[in-house]
């Protein structure tokens, strides 16, 4: 019994503040943009603007949900979901703080320590895409069926490199588990050790997300929207969380993988672990400010005759370097 | 191509620590410029008497039309204006008001001026058909910003 509340809790906790977090992504992004643009932002709703997310989701629930005549209605409805649910998921095996001890009982603070947790966590951002191609073409509509098809593109020439940067890490510390990569860093953070992975990872996790530079799915200038121009309402607001969450997933994972995860001195680990999270999240909204948008060509050549040998030579590398030097 | 971004990365990153722009226009606001061209005014004399002798030139000039005037003969012993008549109606419709100011060039007594107001937003069509008694200010000498408009010489200063 307590178990099963014990289990319960954590989800509830570790995916309740995946969500709130995702919500208040969206406030942050606008406040940083402001910042960077020399403007204000959001500052009306609640003291600086904090409520807004939430004025935002509400003005969002009572809005109308328009299908457009020629889709596929069933697909169409169910995509954002098929998005959302991947993001979600993905977040549980990353451990986010050290473990506590809770009624009596040891608990870590991730929601499942799978000793493959990071092929689990590849398999669920590839499941994701699937959600933006099948909304895509469900809405039978041009625009986004060419951005649900840039996303699969993008996707698969990405995710190669991105694979293949955590790897050296992956062979550093010698387990696929999450954990234990935290519990391998106890020492010093592998970006220390893996300069180059740290690069490729954040350029593949950008492309992997649809954040700018490399958002070509959503390129507002030549797609409107891209996938998502023909939604409306909550259909389109579970893909702007979905889209935040798996950001949010990807910047964790980043912050396990690079930067100690939970670890760090004098704060407790579950605030070390947001600080690095949020970081990462502050850069993605940094570099969206400063950066024009990649051409489709460039991003594909990019990925394949750039990212995809680089990864390659900094997988041999790092083998090279454990066979020999221990 | 990582250098160009960093700089790019150190652009922005400065924008960040600048003074900021907005103005937090219902807590704040701003001076308007003179020369603004906001809500019409019908102007008076010194001595009181309205400035508008009813000609309709601003009524001709208006390229959308929305400036109605209709004059009657000043009663010699009261007159309302200096010159022979008076507008006894006048109407902006400033719904269709574009708000080019070919009115406030083309009176001869620089009766009709558009003013620094912009606020006058309202929530029926209607409400928008000024009146002369709208449009007709009490005194000149309350308005300054109105005066800046005109130099010793009666001539609007920023045309
Ligand atoms: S400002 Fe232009 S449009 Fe408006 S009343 Fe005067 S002449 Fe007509
Ligand atoms: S406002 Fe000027 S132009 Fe218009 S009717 Fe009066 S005097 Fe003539």
């Amino acid at each position: 019994m307590a178990n099963l509340l014990i289990i319960l809790g954590k989800v509830l906790v570790g995916f309740g503040g995946l969500l709130l977090l995702a919500a208040y992504m969206t406030w942050m992004e606008r406040r940083v943009f402001a910042l960077i643009q020399v403007r204000v932002g959001p500052n009306r709703v609640g003291p600086s603007g904090l409520l807004q997310p939430i004025a935002d989701g509400i003005k969002l629930m009572f809005k109308e949900t328009i299908i457009p005549a020629q889709a596929d209605k069933v697909i169409y409805l169910l995509a954002p979901a098929v998005t959302l649910i991947p993001a979600l998921a993905a977040f549980a095996v990353v451990p986010f703080g050290d473990s506590v001890t809770v009624l009596g009982q040891k608990v870590d603070l991730v929601l499942a320590d799978i000793n493959v947790g990071i092929l689990y966590i590849f398999a669920m951002a590839g499941i994701g895409v699937y959600g933006i191609v099948l909304g895509s073409w469900a809405s039978n509509s041009k625009y986004p069926l060419l951005g649900g098809l840039r996303s699969a593109a993008q996707l698969i020439s990405y995710e190669l490199s991105l694979g293949m940067s955590l790897l050296g890490v992956v062979m550093i510390s010698g387990t696929l588990s999450l954990k234990g990569i935290v519990e391998g860093q106890a020492g010093m953070p592998y970006i220390v050790l893996q300069p180059l992975g740290f690069l490729l990872f954040v350029i593949c996790m950008l492309a992997e997300t649809n954040r700018a530079p490399f958002d070509l799915p959503e390129a507002e200038s030549e797609l409107t929207g891209g996938f998502h121009t023909e939604y409306s309402s909550m259909h389109f607001a579970v893909y702007s969380i979905a889209e935040y969450c798996s950001m949010i997933t990807l910047s964790a994972v980043g912050a396990t993988f690079f930067l100690g995860g939970w670890r760090g001195p004098l704060l407790p680990p579950v605030v070390w672990f947001l600080i690095k999270v949020l970081a990462f999240m502050f850069f993605f909204m940094w570099l969206r400010a400063s950066t024009p948008r990649l051409r489709y060509d460039q991003l594909m050549g990019f990925g394949w005759k750039v990212l995809l040998p680089l990864s390659i030579l900094n997988v041999m590398l790092t083998a090279g370097a454990v066979v020999f030097l221990g | 191509m990582l250098g160009e971004i960093c700089r790019g990365l150190w652009l922005t990153i400065k924008h960040s620590f600048k003074n900021r722009v907005t103005v937090q226009y219902p807590d704040v606001k701003e001076e308007m410029p003179v020369g603004y061209r906001g809500l019409h005014k019908l102007l008076r004399w010194e001595d009181g008497l309205e400035r508008c002798v009813g000609c309709k030139l601003c009524s001709a000039a208006c390229p959308v039309d929305c400036i109605y005037v209709e004059s009657e003969e000043n009663d010699p012993e009261a007159p309302t204006s200096k010159g022979e008549r008076y507008a006894s109606i006048y109407e902006i419709n400033e719904l269709r008001c574009i708000f080019c100011g070919y009115c406030e060039e083309a009176c001869p007594v620089g009766a009709v001026v558009l003013g620094n107001e912009y606020e006058f937003c309202q929530d029926d069509r209607g409400k928008f058909l000024y009146e002369k008694g709208d449009l007709l200010v009490e005194r000149t000498e309350d308005h300054p910003e109105l005066h800046a408009r005109y130099d010793e010489k009666n001539l609007l200063t920023y045309v």
